[in-house]
């Protein structure tokens, strides 16, 4: 025992701290298992975008060797890229996880929901999400929101209260003390969780580099037919573009957040690896959402007022 | 930029914002190059909307749409940077209306509170308020910023008297590292780039010392502890006998081979395997997220901690600890509660309100019957069932409680655990 105790304790080295992505990761872990821990009927969201991946893959850590606890749901805006539903049910697989899916086309199928003027279809993914919630009496949503993502989300707390209509109430947050969160609620109410709160776009990108995590194609550059609306680089498809005025061309595109094809613009880029497009994040000089999300543009509070609503 | 062995400092500010402290946090961002070109174009477009002539870095981190409508900052915002030395999170928390209930929040995880002065002002009771709520939550390192330096003529005397206040009023609160530094947010003096209107300082610029400030706990002194969050069961063919109990470190180093007590019920045995997120481990630190093997069958649950046999931590059934109100519901004698405590719930009891404290300098005022929103007092609590709680002063995560409303779950106030003598102690 002695000497066991005394060549382990050599082992130690002196300085004794975590790097920052190893503390982010810990930190990460230790929220979803504190959902899992104390909530009933937790669900992850997975968009197939890199931020609800890189949440699935430490869900994935947090439980081995056991499995995910827990289901995800995909809010289907049915303007996906199409690549990006082969890669979601790959990777539900990859990480045995269960999904299930809302759907914004059979919500406006049923009238339930009526079609933008401009065809968004972002926006309309709040009732599905909160219908979802209800019928499925899930209590813990977890989110891949960051903070540094936009200046409302730079405010909102980790486990994230909502009302019976989803609504976040910025007034109402309860203080977040320490690492003890908080998650008790009202029968109908529920909670947001925001893993990655503390992360930003370079953790996120430097840690799948560091778990050789899988990524949708379109995060890297390729060529791609689009044309330019309000700067943006967007995708002609069914869902209303181009216009006449719109001229659509061909040029070397990458992604930097995926999400429905009507708001989600591309950059041109080089990048054609996670270590490309690493160097890429280091020397950018724009935001990620306000280089390529046009829902964000709508007003200054665009995000708030979303998020008020029920939205993630 | 970060390397992957950088260093985290998670950081709060604390000032009005008559002291500048938006502007500050805004000349941080904007001079470490932390600000993007489509955010300071934002900022631009609403400072002129406003009818400004200079840029109001402010709007920078005002994000709700009443804060900026009103001018005010109401809630806790967070904001990331990084230069080659280290990674910062900083938690910029509003300093007027529930001054008290925004800072615990921002400082409960901070190893760093900055606090902003107005250098022709000087120290005044909110200044005395919020190097008192950061002493009591255990922030060790208090800096304190001069701004405005530009509007008393950059006079050495001046600061000289302000840094002497401050230090005299850290050491009060036995706060033993105090470190003022002379500033112009608006200008940018000594925030990251030194100034050439303040020769006569010598000090290093506030970035320069957020870079140094020494991080973390010297987890190799302290005592494990590892509240148990989940419990790992496969039963799948391959893991048919698997059973480890997951949970973050939350102070000490765990090894395998370690004997180590399973708390309360009082259980010893041997950690005979860590496995870690990317395999198993020879030993796991203080804020690591792992799962433990143990030598022997115990019934061992979520709420449960494991602690070093050779120093647990003390059991209780009477929660005696410093507590600060940020809920409208009162404490007073025999109000019921939950208290949460690692990962534990149980139901409470307030037995005794002992003493309400001064908020600016933590001596016990008059008993006042019961603690309303932001007071700051030690309560005794009751507990139904024991639980292993350090000295919050000594061990800063086993000694935080919270105490939770049992009706709607919402949070009534923040608890720090004190030790006092006589307290019932485990064998």
């Amino acid at each position: 025992m002695t000497t066991l105790d005394s060549l382990a304790q050599s082992a130690v080295p002196n300085r004794l701290f975590l790097s920052q992505l190893d503390a982010l990761e810990s930190e990460a872990v230790h929220i979803i298992r504190e959902v899992a821990g104390g909530f009933e009927r937790p669900v992850l969201l997975f968009s197939g975008g890199k931020d609800s991946v890189v949440m699935l893959h430490l869900a994935a850590k947090a439980f081995a060797p056991a499995s995910i606890p827990f289901p995800a749901l995909h809010v289907d805006t049915g303007h996906n890229f199409p690549e990006l539903l082969e890669y979601r049910d790959r990777c539900v697989n990859r990480y045995g996880v269960r999904l299930k899916v809302a759907s914004v086309q059979d919500f406006i199928d049923s009238g339930r929901l009526l079609e933008r003027p401009d065809g968004t279809r972002n926006p309309l993914q709040t009732v599905p999400l909160l219908e979802a919630i209800t019928d499925n009496r899930f209590d813990a949503v977890f989110g891949g929101g960051r903070r540094d993502e936009e200046k409302a989300r730079a405010k909102e707390r980790v486990f994230s209260l909502r009302d019976e209509f989803g609504q976040w109430d910025p007034r109402r947050q309860r203080p977040e003390l320490w690492d003890l969160y908080n998650g008790r609620h009202r029968p109908g109410e529920h909670v947001r969780v925001f893993p990655l709160s503390n992360w930003t776009e370079l953790d996120v990108w430097k840690y799948v580099d560091r778990e050789g995590i899988d990524l949708p194609a379109i995060y890297f550059a390729h060529q791609r037919k689009v044309f330019q609306r309000d700067g943006m680089w967007l995708t002609p498809g069914d869902w209303g573009g181009p216009k006449e005025s719109e001229p659509v061309e061909t040029r070397t595109v990458r992604y930097r957040t995926v999400g429905d094809m009507s708001c989600t613009g591309a950059v041109e880029s080089d990048a054609t690896t996670v270590a490309d497009v690493i160097t890429e994040v280091i020397a950018s000089t724009i935001t990620e959402r306000g280089a390529t999300r046009a829902d964000d543009r709508l007003t200054e509070a665009a995000m708030e007022d979303r998020k008020r609503e029920g939205y993630f | 930029m970060t390397s992957s062995t950088q260093e985290l400092l998670r950081f709060a500010t604390a000032g009005s914002v008559d002291d500048g402290k938006s502007t500050l946090v805004g000349r941080l961002l904007h001079d470490t190059k932390s600000v993007l070109v489509d955010t300071l174009a934002a900022v631009q477009n609403a400072s002129v909307a406003k009818g400004l002539h200079e840029i109001d870095l402010a709007l920078l981190t005002d994000g709700l749409r009443a804060e900026r409508e009103q001018g005010i900052t109401i809630d806790v915002a967070y904001r990331y940077f990084a230069t080659p030395q280290r990674s910062f999170i900083l938690a910029d928390t509003p300093g007027h209306v529930e001054y008290t209930r925004n800072m615990i929040t921002g400082a409960s995880t901070a190893e760093l509170a900055l606090v902003l002065v107005d250098a022709r002002h000087g120290v005044v009771e909110q200044t005395r308020r919020h190097a008192a709520v950061a002493a009591l939550l255990g922030v060790r390192h208090l800096t304190l910023a001069v701004n405005k330096m530009d509007l008393v003529g950059y006079d050495a005397g001046r600061f000289a008297e302000i840094a002497a206040q401050f230090t005299h009023v850290a050491a009060s609160l036995g706060v033993a590292d105090a470190v003022a530094i002379p500033v112009s947010a608006l200008v940018g003096d000594n925030v990251v780039t030194r100034s050439e209107h303040t020769m006569w300082y010598t000090g290093p610029t506030l970035l320069e010392h957020l870079e140094q400030v020494p991080v973390g706990e010297d987890a190799a002194a302290e005592p494990l502890r590892f509240p148990v969050q989940y419990v790992i069961r496969p039963r799948s063919d391959s893991y048919q006998d698997y059973r480890a109990y997951a949970g973050k470190v939350a102070h000490g180093v765990v090894r395998v081979g370690d004997e180590v007590v399973v708390q309360p019920a009082d259980h010893r045995t041997t950690v005979i395997a860590i496995d870690g997120l990317a395999g198993p481990l020879d030993y796991a630190v203080a804020s690591q997220s792992v799962s433990l093997r143990l030598a022997d069958a115990l019934d061992v649950s979520r709420g449960d901690l494991i602690s070093t046999a050779q120093h647990p931590a003390p059991v209780t059934q009477d929660l005696i600890g410093d507590v600060c109100v940020l809920s409208d519901r009162p404490l007073g004698l025999a109000t019921r509660v939950l208290v949460q405590h690692g990962t534990r719930i149980v139901r409470a009891k307030v037995s005794e309100v002992i003493a309400r404290l001064d908020v600016g300098t933590l001596r016990p005022r008059e008993f006042a019957g019961q603690l309303a929103l932001n007071d700051i007092g030690l309560l005794r609590l009751r507990l139904a069932e024991p639980l292993p709680v350090d000295d919050y002063a000594q061990f800063r995560r086993n000694g935080a409680f919270l105490i939770i409303d049992g009706s709607d779950g919402s949070t009534i106030a923040a608890g720090m655990s004190v030790s006092i003598p006589g307290r019932s102690v485990s064998p």
